[in-house]
């Protein structure tokens, strides 16, 4: 079953074309990665399909629903179906807020029961204990805030994660505990994902295809070994090689 | 009271003992702050008047007590005037920008270009004084400040992911207001509120002491001081009475407001300083 599908996405900023055309689509429980250059329009991407920015052309169906330009309670059912897991985790959280109030939050808004006990448990899974419900954001580690997000996100079970750049702020060791526990939890729970990053070291890791964005679309997709192992366009050899090196 | 605002309290009781005496001046005095005796004037302070007495005899503590009611309440209700109300526009130009914003700020832009105290004081000459004028001359000049600080904290806090986040975990647009904007915002408004009640009351009091404030006979500190003025040399508690009071008070209300921002800044929760 299809959960996303994008069609004939564009997007300018001014003048400038950041989307040209993105067309693409995700089953239930599969994780599609998408890597690209820093200013390829990774970001704008997910900003327009969570509806955080609008698009200038182009359909966003979620879960058969178009939700393009799904307004109030809409778009509150769309967010039911659709969480994210931001690039700063500290800034994610309200810092007046405990995160144990801000994992509670969608589950509040979404009319869920047992609030605490619902988020001690979603701390227990992500691997925080539950005394980090009463911490506030600045006094946690950012691998452990980050932890906090995706307990935030998977909360009210998503049928889509989208998560833009989730591990970039991290360093390297709790950037891979995070890539697992993403990827284990929407295995468990069968949420499609989106993970959008810039290192393509990490998708073999969690995604089963990888989309190599360029210019505002796909230079290409495939499964996520054989656009490692073997990559058609000019691009994403370049984007290896250049991976390759500072990797040494 | 939770810890995190246990730094507060030795500040909030001297506040208090200073609000509680304006509040209550009318029964604290120990001599009616207006009854003239022209033949106990000028008293250096003594076991019936502590502080002393003024030119036509007045006891000056009863003065001192009756003008903290005069300066504390005129202050802290301009304050609230101009911080409200100030905020409130920043608030709104911050949200809904576009021209309403460009015209408000052009607006505050103009009221700041102009060097406060001079503007009040000409403002205030042109009322022509009274401590409602005054206080109306120091309110035009003093909103721009505060429309500045919440419309800047409004964008700011409105390009913050943690609002997307909420957003996304479905939180209608007014819940965000109350629930994610204005705890965001009021931490900082408060701090620049709670660190200008002492510049208030001395510029009020100032105003006053230039004769543009509060009219003789009201009990007023920054009035008593002008009043004292020629006698520094001969009957100095006159003017130091006054002087010492606002020292005090504008004191404790810096300290509050140093202590408040301490506290309200969530990163400072765990850093305590004395
Ligand atoms: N609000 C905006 N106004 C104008 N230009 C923008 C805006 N947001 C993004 N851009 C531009 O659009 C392009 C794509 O930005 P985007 O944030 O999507 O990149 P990205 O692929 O996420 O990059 P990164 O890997 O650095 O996060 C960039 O060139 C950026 O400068
Ligand atoms: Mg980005």
């Amino acid at each position: 079953m299809e959960v996303l599908k994008v069609e004939h996405l564009s997007k300018k900023f001014g003048s400038k074309p950041v989307l040209n055309d993105l067309n693409f689509s995700l089953n239930a429980g599969e994780c599609l990665g998408i890597v690209g250059r820093s200013g390829c329009g990774k970001s704008t991407t997910v900003k327009i399909i969570a509806r955080l920015m609008p698009p200038d052309e182009g359909k966003i169906i979620l879960c058969g629903e178009d939700i393009t330009n799904a307004e109030g309670v809409k778009l509150k059912d769309a967010y039911k179906n659709m969480q994210m897991i931001f690039q700063m985790p500290e800034d994610s959280f309200d810092p007046r807020r405990t995160l144990g109030q801000s994992i509670g939050e969608p589950l509040k808004n979404f009319g869920f029961d047992n609030i605490g006990e619902r988020v001690k448990n979603l701390l227990e899974e992500v691997g925080l204990p539950p005394e980090f419900s009463e911490r506030y954001p600045h006094e946690v580690s950012g691998g452990q805030c980050q932890r906090a997000a995706t307990a935030r996100a998977i909360s009210i079970s998503p049928k889509l994660l989208i998560c833009d750049e989730a591990t970039s702020a991290l360093d390297v060791t709790v950037q891979s505990q995070i890539v697992k526990l993403i990827g284990k939890l929407c295995r468990e729970k069968n949420i499609a994902c989106l993970f959008i990053t810039h290192d393509l070291n990490i998708l073999p890791k969690i995604a089963d295809r990888v989309a190599v964005m360029h210019e505002g679309k796909f230079a290409e997709e495939g499964l996520t070994d054989e656009v490692i192992k073997n990559a058609k366009s000019e691009y994403t050899r370049e984007l290896l090689a250049a991976d390759f090196f500072k990797m040494k | 009271m939770s810890k995190r605002y246990r730094p507060l309290i030795p500040f909030l009781i001297l506040t208090g003992i200073l609000i509680f005496v304006a509040v209550f001046a009318p029964f604290l005095t120990p001599y009616d702050p207006y009854l003239q005796d022209l033949e106990g004037a000028l008293a250096a302070p003594n076991s019936t008047n502590l502080l002393g007495t003024d030119r036509y005899g007045r006891d000056v503590l009863s003065r001192v007590i009756m003008g903290s009611q005069t300066t504390l309440c005129a202050s802290l209700l301009l304050l609230l005037t101009i911080s409200v109300f100030g905020s409130l526009i920043g608030a709104i130009c911050g949200y809904k920008g576009g021209k309403i914003d460009i015209f408000l700020m052009r607006m505050s832009d103009i009221f700041l270009a102009f060097p406060q105290m001079i503007f009040a004081v000409a403002a205030a000459g042109v009322l022509g004084g009274g401590l409602f004028n005054a206080a109306a001359a120091l309110a035009v000049i003093g909103w721009p400040k505060y429309a500045r600080i919440s419309r800047g904290l409004v964008l700011t806090v409105r390009s913050m992911p943690y609002m997307d986040a909420a957003k996304m975990a479905g939180t209608g647009s007014i819940e965000m207001l109350y629930r994610h904007v204005l705890p965001n915002i009021a931490g900082p408004v408060l701090v620049t509120a709670a660190l200008d009640i002492g510049t208030i009351i001395m510029e009020l009091a100032g105003l006053s002491f230039l004769g543009l404030g509060a009219m003789p006979p009201t009990a007023e500190w920054g009035a008593m001081m002008n009043n004292g003025r020629s006698m520094i040399q001969t009957a100095p508690w006159v003017i130091l009475s006054p002087g010492a009071a606002i020292f005090i008070t504008v004191a404790v209300f810096n300290l509050l407001g140093d202590k408040i921002r301490d506290v309200m800044d969530p990163k400072n929760q765990r850093r305590e300083v004395f």
